[in-house]
């Protein structure tokens, strides 16, 4: 055990100290803390890894309410005979993600458990950022009025693991968007610290966390099918599997409530982020049918867009 | 595929809909792919208040037998066995439980996306019997067919089906021919279709002047469809018409149906919520009698097994077009695509689980 956070993990993680704690330096009027637990199957998927996704995970978390990650924290509860090159492998995939983030993994712990009593490897993240003075986004603070910004096309984390775990082939493949949103929502903050509500659709989809917003805010949601972006491949692979995009995981695109005058603002700030490009204006919320999403279709038809319930199974005829 | 999709189209053809609708109008969508089409693309919300859409028996999955579900368990139970089937029967409640339940026990039961995997796990497993559970209609018995005649060519021993395959045509003619049927048109199934073109539906329209047109998936599709169907009712010409020309032909798929009808021949057939219907099941020739589990297997159930419609689930009326699954004391309290009650509830075309996911009848 000893040679194994000494030898690998602190090494391929840059933690410094072995002390029973790390000691932090924190200057700010409120943090923004949280842990997430990665359990994903398959562990290696198209566009990332358990690893990346874990470290961005919990910096998305803290970007979400506004916040600058700082420190982090790793616990891997490993299998019996997991092999080690997969560990470095891992380790080095988090490595790489917190350095793009800015955030410092503080301290690490691992446990290893019997054969079969864990699959292969889960990993547990704990983040902690600063929220900068004036900033206070939450899910139920989305006001009538604001403009629904999403970050990038959706659908894409989702289809490339399904994929990858049920041996689908796709021409080009559907890549995982796993990335940090952390620099993307600073520069969203930089243009106005108005953002009533931002989210970042994992679980459950757009489709999930709009309604969740819509709910806890008592505001109506208003979006049209044809501004939200959607990559040619993951449409196709959501046809020929029988989901609705609405409804499938991201993990790498935020969506945003906006005052209507700081809208424009933000968006073409958002344009300027790699991870931003292909931001778009998809909706906003109304004081009309308040706690509901309505989804204006291609067609120009209307309907409700309820909260995921149960799974997507890929139909059978 | 923009064209299918393009609002103003959309508009000029729900425009002609409320112009040519001649009062109250009940029209089917035989088929689930079409009922998630429709809620998914907010179609009803571009039909007059006169047009009411019902889902039809059309979902696979919706009309398979608790007893036959409860024979799947049985023969997973059965040493040696591995189970194959599609996904979404893994969730379908039997009379006591489900097929993902009893894999949950250590039964070796496995999805397969493709009949023909099975094929490879006979060879990989000489030891066990592979026994594939079929469900599906014309659009999926016919790679089933293919996937039999390759394993008599490769003279497997251990690979078996359970056919409870399902035809079209049959299911309908039990719908127009029951008392309490109210269905003025159909959008029929382009998938099925397909495979067995218009012809089999002609007695919709001889027998019991019923027009019906066999439809695309996309929207604009379905509201052409809808409009041909309006236009028959108002002539008083009911006819068998193809909307869907880009895929489906009058004689069908000749090559596909030979192939049915070389390894299968119909049968008797339960379908959940309905009830026996003649000659609308498939079953397997004598000839390929080696690789069918129905000859192998003991597969009486105790009579005690409870009916279908025991915990006041109305799957049944919902299939018939009677009722509409909010008409359903246990739609979305105690059963909801989480813990579903009936199988309408299951699959994601099933119409329950369609009116759940697209908020009720609002879509």
């Amino acid at each position: 055990m000893h040679s194994l956070i000494k030898d690998i993990l602190a090494p391929s993680l840059d933690i410094k100290t072995f002390d029973d704690s790390a000691r932090l330096r924190v200057e700010a009027e409120s943090l923004a803390f949280t842990t997430d637990s990665y359990v994903v199957d398959p562990i290696f998927f198209p566009g990332g890894d358990i690893g990346s996704l874990a470290v961005n995970g919990t910096v998305n978390d803290l970007a979400m309410v506004g916040a600058d990650p700082l420190f982090m924290t790793v616990g891997l509860i490993i299998e019996e005979g997991f092999e080690l090159h997969a560990l470095k492998e891992i380790l080095s995939s988090m490595r790489n993600a917190a350095d793009k983030a800015g955030v410092r993994i503080v301290a690490g712990d691992t446990k290893v458990v019997g054969k079969g009593k864990a699959d292969r490897i889960f990993i547990n993240t704990s983040g902690i950022g600063v929220i900068p003075v004036g900033v206070h986004i939450s899910g139920s603070n989305a006001r009538p009025g604001d403009r629904v910004i999403l970050s990038g096309p959706i659908g894409n984390h989702g289809i490339a693991v399904i994929a990858e775990r049920e041996g689908f082939k796709f021409n080009p493949p559907v890549l995982s968007d796993t990335r940090p949103l952390n620099l993307l929502s600073k520069n969203m903050l930089s243009v106005t610290k108005n953002i009533n509500a931002m989210r970042d659709p994992t679980r459950g989809g757009l489709g999930t966390t709009l309604k969740e917003i819509a709910v806890s805010s008592g505001v109506g949601v208003l979006i049209r099918e044809d501004a939200i972006p959607i990559e040619a491949g993951v449409r196709g692979a959501c046809e020929l599997l029988g989901y609705d995009p609405l409804y499938v995981a991201n993990e790498g695109v935020l969506v945003a409530f906006v005052p209507e005058k700081d809208a424009e603002g933000v968006l073409s700030a958002m344009r300027k982020n790699p991870f931003g490009r292909n931001s778009a204006l998809i909706g906003e919320a109304v004081a009309e049918h308040r706690g509901n999403v309505v989804l204006e279709t291609s067609i120009g038809g209307r309907r409700l867009v309820e909260m995921l319930s149960g799974e997507q199974l890929p139909r059978i005829c | 595929m923009n064209l299918l999709r393009n609002p103003k189209i959309a508009k000029r053809l729900s425009e002609d809909i409320r112009l040519s609708v001649m009062g109250r109008t009940r029209l089917m969508e035989v088929c689930g792919t079409h009922t998630v089409a429709i809620f998914k693309s907010g179609l009803r919300s571009l039909l007059p208040p006169e047009i009411t859409l019902l889902s039809g028996p059309g979902c696979p999955v919706c009309v398979t037998a608790k007893a036959d579900v409860d024979r799947a368990v049985k023969i997973a139970g059965q040493k040696d066995v591995i189970l194959t089937t599609f996904g979404d029967m893994m969730r379908v409640p039997g009379s006591g439980t489900s097929l993902g339940e009893e894999r949950a026990k250590g039964r070796d039961i496995r999805v397969v996306y493709s009949p023909s995997e099975c094929l490879g796990l006979s060879a990989e497993n000489p030891e066990k019997k592979v026994v594939f559970f079929a469900t599906g209609f014309e659009t999926t018995s016919p790679s089933v067919s293919a996937t039999l005649i390759s394993a008599m060519r490769l003279k497997l021993e251990n690979f078996m089906v359970f056919s409870v395959h399902k035809l079209v045509p049959p299911a309908l003619r039990a719908l127009l021919s029951s008392a309490e049927s109210r269905i003025d048109g159909f959008i029929l199934p382009g998938h099925v279709s397909t495979i067995i073109g218009s012809r089999p539906y002609g007695f919709l329209a001889s027998e019991f002047r019923t027009p019906s047109v066999i439809s695309g998936f996309e929207p604009v599709d379905i509201l052409e469809a809808i409009c041909m169907l309006l236009r028959q009712i108002k002539a008083g010409r009911p006819d068998v018409e193809i909307q869907y020309k880009s895929a489906v032909r009058p004689g069908g798929n000749p090559k596909a149906v030979s192939l049915l009808n070389e390894v299968f021949v119909p049968s008797a057939s339960e379908w959940r919520g309905i009830g026996v219907i003649p000659e609308s099941g498939l079953k397997l020739r004598p000839e390929f009698s080696a690789l069918d589990a129905e000859r192998h297997f003991d597969l009486s159930l105790p009579s005690s097994s409870p009916s279908d419609d025991a915990s006041g689930c109305l799957c049944g009326e919902v299939l018939r077009g009677i009722s509409i699954p909010t008409d359903c004391p246990l739609f979305g309290s105690s059963c909801t695509p989480e813990y579903p009650v009936g199988a309408c509830m299951v699959s994601a075309e099933g119409s329950c689980s369609a009116y759940y996911n697209y908020g009720g009848t609002s879509g």
